[in-house]
Formats: structure tokens, C-alpha cells, sequence
């Protein structure tokens, strides 16, 4: 298959989609930044593209929590696009932001069993303030919690920057983590380096840096082609972006740019 | 009918805001206040049924895992105090002030259809019924509300309606000039806020004698915002006749004859290898990248909006140094920004305040969250900065934003054409801001606050956003001729400018306004965020038009450029104003003033400390309390707010070492992630140095930006640099002598350095005056707070592979540490003596640190070439605190120890270790390299060496002056500023 052609879905305040998108076109893909007004205007655009991505910012300025109004209006007004989008063996990846619209839409933690939600339903789970209460910017170490996430193939561990103020993943029932636990949902946790025997015993900032339940970092729905992070992937494309980059020896390209080659060749082995 | 959405924490989430207020409280010393509960609420305003507010409106605003809801019908019930006993107040904008949650809200919630006219948003807190009633009045007016921009309403709330402003009824208003007298010339310039001198206002008065007619209003207003200080920098661009002890001098344009020369000389000096763009004559300053760019650079302040409220005046000096390379050329894309701040020590106890000034750590909070809130959003990096602490700022705080933006070669001029449509893009009009030029070039006064409310203005990042993206499509799609920001003096500023070689027609009426009543001079300057003028031909118009609402920003058409050389102003076709631009622009009488320096006895020098004195010989105890000094302390509370890896560019962060925590001495970004070519930003400021000599401040300031660029790997013959002057009232000969001072040594140093100055900025007045007693016979008896001279260098360096860059965290044991420079006996002003050191008893403890002007361009390309040439491993300047807080910064950033013997000594000891003297790095070299390394920088030292144990270790002659733990030093750097 040629290269997956992939949306990079920006709103107003969305910050993060142009290295997002070289990100992506730089491992093999055809990236496009494509405005929410344009899918609103025509919501089939959106078949045409194997991967949608909703990058980090603060869209709508968060102004009435972090990722609402872009997720309110893929609720309200997308969705049968993306309806089609999630029925289909297609991925979808939200980073920061992007992660804060997945779950404020109702995207995740399901995937397409809970889509549509109904108006009624209350979430479960939320992406709140950070524990510290504010904004925080700062690198951390992940672990791969589950072998089901597509772009996660093949990483063990990783770092990665984060940098938001509503990072921390609560919920309404503490027994949602085992259930995501069960389904291979919890793609990614904070770890602090150290082999852990329980990785969901809660570290201290800042290696969990934001006091998110279990230390979870990014979830993914049953499937796997659904992934949402607060780390941020597209900011680690060049060695010199790890912070101790100059007492190490790796040089060129960084580790985050394997989560973008895992979602091109997805389609590539297929 | 209006609704409230009251949203509190549910039970098991942490009330942060209530536990921040009852902090607050107890610092504040309201002992009774024991108890505070917050919650926020949402005033709509709409035909809503209460089921839609509880449903969706209820389910957009809040978060239902986290938050529990309760819905009102407004006016509320209730007596003020509820069955729990607490006593309720309500913190509320004031009418007018953007309220950004709000809007969004409101947009949202139509969205879901729902039939919402206006939102608004409330802050609720619940103090316990038994507090004492003056305590809750100060809770309210020190810590809940900022009266310049909120007020407090206590108990349920009882308003019935949002709806704000009412039409407004055209009136034409002249100012009868003509016949004043002098006295009620200077009463009008005072009271009408325009802050015009006496021969301004005769200039202005003899112009409109022989148009024989009274000016309009908007016309005395375009005229003073013209001709303010802020935009016209006359004073420092004035003539100046300045004297010292070498002699005098007469300035026509004291900058031009300086710093400009200075970028003169440069220039010519490289002929054909100019790497100079645009410099000194549009919003920012431009120089050569790589073959697709060029680099912007802009560094303004927002000092005294940032007195009245800290949070709105921070936010929006940064949104407003974003649009200075944004309305640059053709436009630049913002690729990082730099901050840099001065403020009172935050441990001020509250009864020394002057009346009328925040807390130091009041304005600290809000503008570091000002600054965090603006750049995050925008998605700009904020990738380096400084705060200088000094108890003179406690009237007038310091705020300096910097912006580094890309634009394509071929896009730095631009052009009026006559015909173009004025187009305003972005933001809408309001009453913010109104009078924000004229206002910053006046003295702050303890009644500031409640004067010059109107000039604080609230920003919008998301608007922005939003302005940039379009902007940068249109300016690739070639849709306009020219751009520019609307800053200080709103479209008249923009308008002014742009329209100063051709003229302009202005329509009043066309822009779109945030609430109804704004008279025409009102619209004319009002000084409301997030708006652009662009010059667009009639052909583009409809793209561009296109462009912009297909992205929901909005571009009005508010005029057109004309070939008449007159400004033209308009409202609803009657003519409201008619100036020629020759006079606008040309008929300000020149200021001359006089400029003296003579050189402080020491006794009035502030070598003062207010710390006990060190044992002598403990210099271990001396290099602790400067690691722990306010300027030299860990900044990680501040840094870790900003995000400094957005654009996926970062190379050297703020913060480096093994555990990330280390300072260090500049950035390194990478702008173009298709180059490996890297921008290097940093900055240098001294204003301790200033107090003894301004000309060495200034030469210091200098060395220092350019030194911290060099070690981190930027080449010296490309480093461009800026001057930002805050200083005191210039009126006065000796304040503005010391100011014409220092820009004789940024001549002197930067021709000598072959650093060009590319653009500057000055802001003058930054001085506090309050009444401290009316004695008997009814006089006001009255004390001024000057700033000190505060003289900030940036510099934007670059660096031809980011791969090469290198950081100041130790490497390696075993390695090699060489001192490069020469240490001289240069304590005056140094930190050694702020913290209580011993005074050496020599002339040490006055000379102020001094450059070689010679020597010091050679030491820089000495060490640059050795980073190149991979010698280096660690590299640190040395700056506050001298080769001991180097050495030690270094060794705790890396984990690792140093065994320094430095043998034999001249000097005495502290001289050795603390002496502050310039052009001075250490460097960490493996063996094997060490003899080249020797070899290739000519004043170099080999000192010690790397080792494992976490110990810093200095020996002078045979003798250990420093035995030191690494997680110690460590701990006593980080701790003062470790705010949860």
C-alpha cells in the first residue's frame, strides 16, 4: 500500500500540528493540517484519510476544560464521520490535547462500541487538573503497559516530554482501571526506571508528574488502532531533544519518531 | 432570564483555590479568616428553559467526575450567610474587561443550540461567618480581587441582567486650545492624560492658531499618542548636552550617534559579508539565517500596566512582542521567546509596602502566569529568561518579552500602495487600554491604580493563534502590501505609521466593536489586544476576506491608504479629524535636555547588605548564601510553567544536567527542523553594577549576553544584540547621565565585539511616588522610589550544527577543568559583598567589573573554536558569585565533584573565588585534549580536575578555602524559590 494519508485535525488554539505533521510525513506518510472548520463544512473529508491525528494546544483556549469544545463538537456534529472513521481498520492518535478531545468526546476509552454517546450518558473518567495544580513542563519515562497498541509496537519504554495543566486521569469507579486493565487498554505508564512489581502503586512527582490513577499516561480503546497520550512523541523526531542528549551518545533522529513509523507501517504490512 | 451554574470540587478533590485564599490570608495576617471554600459559576443569560441549564449546559461547563453542580435562577435568595455559617462574596470583572472563559462559553453553548445571549463567569468564595469584617475587607482587596479589573460582590448574587453598554449618541467634541494659558495647558495635558510637555502643548496650540480653529478631540489625542515617548522615544532620540569627569559631549540623536552608529560601523566594516537585514526601522529587528530565512528579533517591556495587575499586564506584553515580528516585513512566523523580570524581594513584609503597590510576590505569581498563559497558548517556546530581584522595583515592577521569529529571504520590506484597503484583522474594539501610550510615558503615583485603570487590557492568546495562521497563508498567497500591530495607541499608532508616506482615510464607524457606546476617539485609540492593520489591494480583497473567515477570524475594512499626505478621520461620514502627516509625524518641537554622570562616593553606593556578616575565612558559608541569593537561586518554579519543547525545536532547555536541573547559560533552538542550524538566545543585566558606573553595567550586561551565547557553542562573528532601557525619571540631569553613559559603553563594546545592535526599546519614568504624611500645615510630604538603571542585553546568536552545542553539567571524572580569562580584584557590586562578605579593605571592593575590549573578542573566539573543534565537554560562564558558584552550578548539575587548586595567588582569596570580573568561562576538556586545549586559548588556566566524589574541593596556595558537599550547594540553591 502506498503511504497512509493522515489528518491532522487543528482547531482554534491548536499548537502543536505543523511538527506533528512533519512528524508524520517524515516517517512515510502524507500528512495534512486540516481546520475543523473544513470537516464541519464538508464531514466527509474525513474518509479520505487512514489516520486522524488531534494534536497538543489548548483548543478553544480550554477556556471550559481542557479539549471540551472540540470534543463537543465531534459529538454534536461528526458523528457518523467519525463513526465510519472508528468502524473502519483505521488508527486514530491523540496526543496532550488531542488526548483531552478523544476522552472529552467520548471517543475514548471505548472506541466504536460506545460511539455515538448518547446525550445522556455521564463519563466515567476524566483528564483534570494536575496534582501540583498547575501547568508543568518536564520529561518523564513511560512504560508500554499493554502489547495492544498499535503504535506502540515494539517499545518497551520510552521518554518523553509532557507539558499540560489537566494531565491527571481520575474516574467515577476505581474498578474502570481494571477493566481497561483486562482489555490490554492501558497502553502507557509513568514509571520511574525502576523494575516496578506493582506499576499501578502511585510514584511521587515527578515521575508520575500529574498524580494520574495507576500512573496511566495513555490509554487505548479495546482494539488498539485508538491511542490517546499526554506525553508528546512529535517532540522527541531528534536525539537533541532529550535533555541529557549532550552526555549521551545517540545523535539523528529521536525515539519518539517510532510511534509515527508504527502507524505508517500498519498500513504498509496490510 | 438569567442563570447561575455554581461548580464546586466534589467531595474527595482537593478545593485548590480555597486552600490558595486561606494561604494567602495567613500571610496576609487576617488571623480570623480560619475558613475558605471556592467555587466557580457561570452567569448565562438567555431564553433557556431550567432543564436545558441543567442538562446541556450544566454537562458542557462541568466535569462530572470531578465536580458537582448546583443551578440558580439569578437574582439569588438569601440573606448573604448560609445554614453553614459562612459569609458569601462574589468576585466579578468589571464591566467591559474581557472575559475570555465567557466567551467561549457562550459560543459553546450556541453551539448546542441553545439560545444564549450572554455569558459571564464568577469566582465564589465562602469565608467563615465569624471572621472579623476588616479582615474580610482586606481579604478582598489584597487577595480575592484586583480592583483595577474586578470588584467583589458580597451575598447571593442580585444582578437580573450581562447586557453592557448603551448606543451611543454622535457628538463632535472640540478642545478650545487656542485661548489657554500656559497653566491651563499643563493642567489640560495632565487631566486629559495626554502627558505632553509645555512646549508640546505651545507647538500644538501655535499649529492650530494658524489653522484658526480648535483641534477635535481625536485629533489632540493622535497627536499626543504620536508624540508620546512611548512611540516617539524623543528623549533618548533628543538632543542631549552630556557632561562627565573626561569631559562633554552634544548629542543631536543621542541614540542614533550611539547604539545605531555602533550597528553603522559593524556593517561597513563587513561590506559583502554584512549579515545585518533590517535593523532600527521597522517592528523588529531582522539579520541572515540560512538560505530560506532570515531571524527576527523584538524585546519590549510592559512595565507599568504590569504594576496595576500583574497577570493582564505580563499577558498582554508578551501578545504584544509576538506581533512586533508578526507585523515585521511581510510578517514572521514566532519561533521562541525570551522574559525577563525585576521585581521587589518576595519576603517584603506587608506593613513596608508603599500604599497603592501590590505585593512583590503578588505581582511575581501573576505575571510569571501571565507570561506562562500567553506563550503556552500561542504554542511559542519560552526557552530563556531571568529575574532580577532589588527593593527599588517595589513601585515599579519590570517586565521584558522577547520574541525570535523565521521569515522567508525576500520578505523583510514592505510597501503602501495609495488605494490599498486599511483592513483590520483579529480582535474587537473596546474601552482596554485607552490611553496606554500616553499613560506609560507618565510617572506611576500610589492613585495609579484608580486613574489608569482603563490601560490595563486583558488578552486573548487563542485570537492570536488564530490572527497568525491566517496570516502567514496570506502573506504566502501574497494577498497583502504591507502589515502592521496595532500596539500602544490602537489604529491610531498602526494607521499613523503605516499611512506616513502616503495618508490615510479613516471610517470610525466600520470597526467592529466588543459592546456598543464607544465614541469615535474612543474606537480611534483604544488600545484592545489581538488586532493587525494590514494594506490589502481592492483585488485581494475578497481572498483575503475568504481566507480569514473560513478560519473565524474577523477582517474588516475600516479605511483606505491615500496619496493626499493627510490623516482623514471619519465617523459616519461627518469628518472628525484632518491632520497633516508632516506635522503628526515632523512638528514635535525637539527636547533637549541636559545629561550629567559624576561618580558616586562609595558611601552612597549601595554596597549595603543586609545580611550578618560571614566569618572571614568561611567562604564555604559565603558560597552558600549567594547559591541561595535571590538572582543567583534555582528558577525551576518559574521554568517548569513555561513550555519550552512546543515546535519541536529544543536543544539546550533552560534546565540541564543529569537530572535536568542544572542552569543553564542559554538556549539553543532549532527553528527550520529541515536545517541543523540553531538560534542561541540569552540575555545579561546587571543593575547593581550601574549604581557604580553605568558605562561598565552596560559593557557587563553586554559581555555577559554574548559570553553565555558563546558557551553553549554559538560563533561569535554572529551574534546580534538588543538594548532595553528602564530607567528613572531622565527629566532630571544626572538620571538621564547615567542612561547616555551606558549607551556610549553599548557603542563602544558592541563595535569592539562586531555585535550589531539590531533594535532596542526604552522605557523612561519608572518611578514610584507616594505620600507619606500631610504635616501640619496641610503639605504633602512625599518620597519617590527610583529603579535602579536596568539595562537589559539579549543576545540572538547562532550556531551552524546544534549537534555541536554544548551544556554546563560536568561530564566526566577524570576530566580536565581550565579557567578561561583573567581574573582582576573587581568586588564592586559583586554578590560576594551583597551576601556579607568580608570586605577585602582594598580599592577590590569598589572596582566594578570592567571589559578588555582587546583581549575579550580574542578569549571568545578561542573557546568558540574549541567547542567546535570538540575539546569541550562542559562549558559555563562565569557571572554572579564569580569561579566558586561556576564551579560549584557545575558540579551539582552534573553529579559529580571538582578538586580545583588554585596556586599561586596574588590576589586575596575572595577576590579569587567571588571576584565577578568579565570574559571568564570554565571549561571540563578530557585529558587527551588537554594540552591542545592549552595550546589553542591563549588566557586559559588548568585548575583541577572532575571527580567522582560529590565534593567541591578548592585549595589556595596548598591551603583548602572550599570543602563543600554537592547535594548541599545543591539544596541551597534550590530552596528559595522552591514555591509549591
Amino acid at each position: 500500500m502506498a503511504s497512509p494519508r493522515v489528518c491532522v485535525l487543528r482547531a482554534p488554539g491548536t499548537n502543536c500540528d505543523v511538527e506533528t505533521a512533519f512528524a508524520f510525513d517524515a516517517a512515510g506518510a502524507r500528512a495534512d493540517r486540516l481546520h475543523l472548520f473544513r470537516l464541519l463544512e464538508s464531514p466527509n473529508l474525513l474518509d479520505e484519510y487512514q489516520v486522524l491525528c488531534i494534536a497538543g494546544g489548548f483548543s478553544y483556549g480550554d477556556d471550559v476544560g481542557a479539549g471540551v469544545v472540540f470534543g463537543a463538537q465531534l459529538r454534536s456534529h461528526l458523528g457518523e464521520a467519525v463513526g465510519r472513521f472508528l468502524n473502519a481498520d483505521k488508527l486514530v492518535l491523540g496526543i496532550c490535547n488531542g488526548f483531552q478531545v478523544l476522552l472529552k468526546s467520548g471517543i475514548l476509552p471505548a472506541g466504536s462500541t460506545g460511539w455515538p454517546v448518547a446525550e445522556t450518558n455521564k463519563r466515567n473518567v476524566t483528564l483534570t487538573w494536575n496534582e501540583n495544580g498547575r501547568y508543568t513542563a518536564l520529561w518523564v519515562r513511560l512504560a508500554v503497559a499493554s502489547a495492544n497498541s498499535v503504535f506502540l509496537s515494539g517499545i518497551d519504554e520510552i521518554e518523553l516530554p509532557i507539558a499540560h495543566a489537566e494531565g491527571r486521569i481520575a474516574v467515577s469507579d476505581p474498578a474502570l482501571v481494571d477493566v481497561w486493565q483486562a482489555a490490554g487498554q492501558i497502553a502507557l505508564r509513568y514509571t520511574n526506571g525502576e523494575p516496578a512489581t506493582a506499576p499501578e502503586a502511585p510514584l511521587p512527582y515527578p515521575g508520575n508528574p500529574n498524580g494520574s490513577i495507576a500512573n496511566i499516561a495513555g490509554l487505548s480503546d479495546p482494539t488498539g488502532r485508538i491511542l490517546g497520550l499526554m506525553p508528546h512523541p512529535e517532540r522527541y523526531l531528534f536525539a537533541t531533544q532529550h535533555p541529557t542528549w549532550t552526555r549521551r551518545p545517540e545523535r539523528g533522529e529521536g525515539a519518539g519518531m517510532a510511534l509515527f513509523r508504527n502507524a505508517v507501517n500498519y498500513f504498509r504490512a496490510s | 432570564m438569567l442563570w447561575e451554574v455554581e461548580i464546586s470540587p466534589r467531595m474527595g478533590e482537593v478545593d485548590r483555590e480555597g486552600q490558595r485564599v486561606c494561604g494567602e490570608a495567613r500571610t496576609l495576617g487576617v488571623s480570623s479568616i480560619s475558613e475558605v471554600r471556592s467555587a466557580r459559576s457561570f452567569l448565562i443569560e438567555g431564553e433557556l428553559a431550567e432543564e436545558d441549564v441543567k442538562g446541556r449546559a450544566a454537562a458542557l461547563l462541568a466535569d462530572s467526575v470531578t465536580e458537582s453542580c448546583v443551578v440558580r435562577p439569578l437574582p439569588a435568595s438569601g440573606n448573604g450567610c448560609d445554614a453553614a455559617g459562612t459569609t458569601l462574596l462574589n468576585v466579578l470583572l468589571n464591566p467591559g474587561v474581557t472575559d475570555n472563559v465567557g466567551r467561549t462559553a457562550q459560543a459553546a453553548l450556541a453551539d448546542q443550540s441553545l439560545d444564549v445571549a450572554r455569558v459571564a463567569t464568577c469566582r465564589k468564595y465562602w469565608v467563615n461567618e465569624t471572621a472579623d469584617p476588616a479582615d474580610v475587607d482586606r481579604l478582598c482587596t489584597k487577595v480575592l480581587a484586583n480592583e483595577a479589573i474586578e470588584h467583589v460582590a458580597r451575598g447571593p448574587l442580585q444582578l437580573k441582567s450581562l447586557a453592557l453598554g448603551s448606543e451611543y449618541e454622535f457628538k463632535l467634541q472640540h478642545v478650545a486650545i487656542r485661548e489657554l494659558d500656559d497653566t491651563a495647558l499643563k493642567r489640560l495635558s495632565r487631566e486629559g492624560q495626554l502627558y505632553l510637555s509645555l512646549a508640546e502643548m505651545q507647538t500644538i496650540q501655535q499649529h492650530f492658531r494658524k489653522l484658526k480653529r480648535d483641534p477635535t478631540d481625536i485629533e489632540l489625542e493622535t497627536i499626543a499618542q504620536t508624540w508620546s515617548e512611548h512611540c516617539s522615544h524623543k528623549t533618548l532620540a533628543g538632543r542631549i548636552h552630556y557632561r562627565d569627569s573626561d569631559g562633554e559631549r552634544r548629542f543631536e540623536n543621542m541614540l542614533k550617534e550611539t547604539v545605531f552608529a555602533a550597528t553603522q560601523e559593524i556593517r561597513k566594516r563587513l561590506a559583502d559579508d554584512d549579515w545585518c537585514v533590517s535593523v532600527f526601522k521597522d517592528n523588529a529587528g531582522i539579520v541572515r539565517f540560512n538560505d530560506d530565512f532570515d531571524v527576527c528579533i523584538k524585546v519590549e517591556t510592559h512595565n507599568h500596566p504590569s504594576a496595576l495587575e500583574p497577570y493582564g499586564g505580563a499577558n498582554t506584553g508578551l501578545g504584544g512582542v509576538i506581533r512586533d515580528p508578526l507585523g515585521t516585513g511581510l510578517g514572521a512566523r514566532p519561533v521562541c521567546n525570551t522574559d525577563v523580570f525585576c521585581f521587589a524581594p518576595p519576603n517584603t513584609p506587608y506593613d513596608q509596602l508603599p500604599p497603592g503597590v501590590l505585593h512583590p510576590r503578588t505581582v511575581m505569581q501573576g505575571v510569571v502566569s501571565g507570561v506562562r498563559d500567553y506563550g503556552n497558548r500561542m504554542g511559542i517556546p519560552t526557552v530563556n529568561g531571568a529575574v532580577y530581584f532589588d527593593e527599588r522595583y517595589i513601585g515599579n515592577p519590570l517586565v521584558y518579552c522577547g520574541n525570535v521569529a523565521l521569515i522567508p529571504r525576500g520578505m523583510s520590506e514592505k510597501r503602501v500602495v495609495p488605494g490599498d484597503w486599511i483592513v483590520a484583522v483579529g480582535g474587537r474594539t473596546g474601552r482596554d487600554g485607552i490611553h496606554g501610550a500616553t499613560f506609560s510615558s507618565a510617572e506611576l503615583t500610589h492613585e495609579s491604580e484608580s486613574v489608569s485603570g482603563g490601560a490595563v487590557q486583558i488578552g486573548n492568546a487563542i485570537i492570536e493563534k488564530m490572527l497568525l495562521d491566517v496570516i502567514l497563508e496570506a502573506r504566502d498567497r501574497g494577498l497583502y502590501h504591507a502589515i502592521t500591530d496595532c500596539g500602544a495607541g490602537g489604529f491610531s499608532s498602526a494607521v499613523g505609521e503605516m499611512g506616513e508616506e502616503t495618508g490615510a482615510e479613516v471610517w470610525l464607524e466600520k470597526a467592529p466593536l466588543k459592546y456598543a457606546g464607544l465614541t469615535y476617539t474612543e474606537i480611534w485609540i483604544s488600545e484592545a489586544q489581538e488586532r493587525m492593520i494590514l494594506a490589502v489591494p481592492p483585488e485581494h480583497w475578497e481572498e483575503f476576506h475568504e481566507l480569514c473567515a473560513s478560519e473565524g477570524v474577523e477582517a474588516t475594512v475600516i479605511g483606505r491608504f491615500t496619496d493626499s499626505q493627510r490623516l482623514i478621520l471619519n465617523f459616519d461620514g461627518q469628518e472628525v479629524g484632518d491632520l497633516g502627516m508632516d506635522f503628526l509625524h515632523g512638528g514635535r518641537p525637539p527636547v533637549v535636555r541636559e545629561a550629567v554622570w559624576q561618580r558616586d562616593t562609595p558611601a552612597n553606593v549601595r554596597f549595603a547588605t543586609d545580611q550578618r556578616p560571614v566569618a572571614p575565612q568561611d567562604h564555604g558559608e559565603t558560597l552558600k548564601r549567594i547559591l541561595g541569593s535571590l538572582n543567583v537561586c534555582s528558577k525551576e518554579w518559574i521554568i517548569r510553567q513555561y513550555d519550552h519543547e512546543v515546535q519541536a525545536g529544543s536543544v539546550v532547555k533552560p534546565l540541564v544536567g543529569v537530572h535536568n536541573d542544572g542552569p543553564s547559560d542559554a538556549a539553543v533552538v532549532r527553528p527550520d527542523l529541515k536545517s541543523s542550524r540553531g538560534l542561541v538566545i540569552a540575555c545579561g543585566m546587571n543593575p547593581r553594577y550601574g549604581d557604580i558606573d553605568p558605562y561598565w553595567m552596560a559593557a557587563s550586561a553586554i559581555d555577559e549576553a554574548v559570553r553565555n551565547c558563546v558557551a553553549v557553542g554559538a560563533d561569535p562573528h554572529r551574534i546580534a544584540i538588543l538594548d532595553n532601557f528602564c530607567w528613572g525619571n531622565t527629566e532630571r540631569p544626572e538620571t538621564l547621565g547615567s542612561l547616555v553613559r551606558a549607551a556610549i559603553a553599548c557603542h563602544d563594546v558592541a563595535v569592539a565585539y562586531g555585535a550589531p545592535f539590531v533594535s532596542g526599546k526604552d522605557s523612561l519614568n519608572n518611578e514610584f511616588t507616594y505620600t507619606t504624611a500631610i504635616d501640619s500645615s496641610g503639605a504633602i510630604c512625599e518620597r519617590s522610589i527610583t529603579i535602579p538603571p536596568s539595562l537589559l542585553i539579549t543576545a540572538l546568536g547562532q550556531i551552524e550544527d546544534v549537534e555541536r552545542a554544548v551544556t554546563m553539567d560536568l561530564k566526566q571524572p577524570g576530566n580536565v577543568l581550565f579557567l578561561v580569562g583573567e581574573t582582576k580584584a573587581e568586588l564592586g557590586g559583586s554578590h560576594f559583598l551583597q551576601v556579607g562578605g568580608q570586605p577585602t579593605g582594598s580599592p577590590a571592593d569598589e572596582a566594578v567589573p570592567v571589559v578588555d575590549l582587546e583581549t575579550a573578542p580574542a578569549n571568545f573566539e578561542a573557546v568558540h573554536s574549541a567547542i567546535r573543534g570538540g575539546l569541550a565537554l562542559s562549558c559555563h560562564d562565569l557571572s554572579e558569585g564569580g569561579l566558586a558558584v561556576a564551579l560549584a552550578e557545575m558540579a551539582f548539575a552534573g553529579g559529580l565533584g571538582v578538586d580545583v587548586e588554585l596556586s599561586p595567588a596574588d590576589d586575596p582569596t575572595a577576590v579569587i573565588l567571588f571576584s565577578e570580573s568579565n570574559t571568564r568561562f570554565v571549561v571540563e576538556v578530557p585529558p587527551e585534549s588537554a594540552e591542545e586545549f592549552a595550546a589553542s586559548v591563549p588566557q586559559c588556566r588548568r585548575i583541577g580536575v572532575v571527580t567522582r566524589k560529590a565534593s567541591m574541593v578548592v585549595r589556595v596556595d596548598t591551603l583548602t578555602v572550599i570543602e563543600e558537599s554537592i547535594d548541599e550547594l545543591k539544596s541551597a540553591w534550590q530552596q528559595p524559590l522552591a514555591w509549591d
